[in-house]
């Protein structure tokens, strides 16, 4: 999984409803791999304002790598700052760990880069 | 026509064998990449880039390689852990989720720019446990999808559908979750042919602006698809079969060598005649 997925995913459990809580998903235990691909600045600028940008930093900080604390002012300009950005959010996958939700502390299990958002019958 | 949702639940029905059957068959693969190729056309994406796209019931990622093959970035949800596992063989660029749609996503609002799906919201309509209730799942996943779309993007879902009576309740609950848009029937004079997409929007994406339901296809029907012959019922029926006798000339040699071996008496000379086929009787 990518980490702009990541971004995008916050947790579906029927009750957890906490809007500070259910996002973003805490990584843990995670293994990362580094998969090149092509850079597409059109796409990147487009998704600049999907992107959660706190979100992004605190997931950064988890993972151990730094992004910018906000995104520049011209960033279709900024090719380090777009470079930095392509990286983290569309090479950088996650192989093998867990996914944690900070509100109802549901455990989405990621194995051979696939999560595991299967629910239980309480949860839906 | 025999319907796989009355046979198992999907995540069962979709076990190793069927997985590997289903992506090893040129036949459903090429209707599957059709039935893609047409989806994404009514998708209706302007020509600049890439766009973030979302594959429900993704399987073993034979849409999800047309997506790649265009250049967008997708990710993809499916329920048969098998299915999944050849995805990550085929190594398809999108990101798989293990998930059930009928669970509803979390996606944050405005995530995706369209959503494609292959041959999966039939499976919704079944009840295959005791806690699944058909319109409550229909209505969790698309009250859910229409959260993640941005505004004006759409979601066309090729499906099977069994009766006219489920092609109203899945519209209904569409629409009662925000959607608008329509069914699509291409081919409808062609019962082999005929496929059902049902496209929908998820609002407009300017004030005012109507969304138009695209045309159907209609006329004849392409003859360069792959057609289906049915020989091996044909052949069945006739007597002929492609299925070799297990005991021939190697086996008896074995079965003799294995007698020897043992120490058994009389256990005759091998010639050239040892287990040879014989002239019919009549």
């Amino acid at each position: 999984m990518r980490l702009i997925t990541h971004n995008m995913l916050k947790c579906h459990v029927k009750n957890c409803t906490d809007p500070n809580k259910q996002f973003p998903l805490r990584f843990k235990d995670v293994q990362l791999e580094q998969i090149d691909a092509e850079r597409n600045d059109e796409f990147l600028v487009r998704m600049l304002p999907r992107l959660d940008w706190p979100a992004l930093l605190t997931t950064s900080k988890e993972l151990g790598y730094s992004l910018p604390q906000s995104v520049p002012e011209n960033p279709v300009d900024n090719d380090e700052f777009l470079q930095a950005l392509h990286a983290f959010i569309l090479e950088t996958h996650v192989k093998e760990g867990c996914m944690v939700c900070n509100g109802c502390s549901h455990e989405y299990k990621i194995t051979n880069g696939i999560p595991n958002m299967l629910l239980a019958e309480h949860e839906i | 026509m025999s319907r796989p949702e009355h046979i198992a639940p999907p995540e069962l029905f979709y076990g190793d064998t069927e997985a590997k059957k289903y992506t090893s068959n040129t036949r459903i693969a090429s209707i599957q990449a059709e039935m893609t190729l047409r989806a994404v056309e009514l998708l209706n994406l302007p020509d600049d880039g890439p766009y973030y796209l979302l594959d429900i019931g993704c399987g073993s990622g034979l849409s999800g390689e047309i997506l790649d093959e265009d250049g967008h970035l997708w990710a993809g949800m499916d329920i048969a852990p098998a299915m999944l596992d050849i995805a990550v063989e085929k190594d398809v660029e999108g990101d798989l989720f293990l998930q059930d749609i009928g669970q509803g996503m979390g996606f944050r609002p405005g995530t995706f720019d369209g959503a494609i799906s292959v041959s999966v919201i039939q499976w919704l309509c079944n009840a295959d446990k005791s806690e699944n209730k058909p319109r409550y799942r229909l209505q969790r996943f698309f009250s859910t999808l229409f959260m993640s779309l941005q505004r004006g993007a759409r979601a066309v879902f090729q499906f099977y559908p069994e009766s006219d009576m489920q092609v109203e309740m899945i519209m209904g609950i569409a629409m009662k979750c925000g959607f608008t848009g329509g069914l699509v029937v291409d081919y409808p004079n062609s019962k082999k042919a005929r496929k059902f997409y049902l496209c929908l929007f998820a609002g407009q994406a300017a004030p005012g602006e109507k969304q138009e339901l695209p045309q159907a296809l209609d006329g004849d029907v392409k003859a360069d698809g792959v057609t289906y012959t049915e020989t091996r019922i044909h052949n069945k029926a006739h007597g002929k079969t492609s299925r070799k006798s297990v005991k021939d000339t190697s086996w008896v040699l074995k079965k003799k060598e294995l007698a020897r071996k043992r120490g058994k008496e009389g256990v005759p000379l091998d010639s050239r005649y040892t287990g040879r086929k014989r002239k019919p009787r009549f």
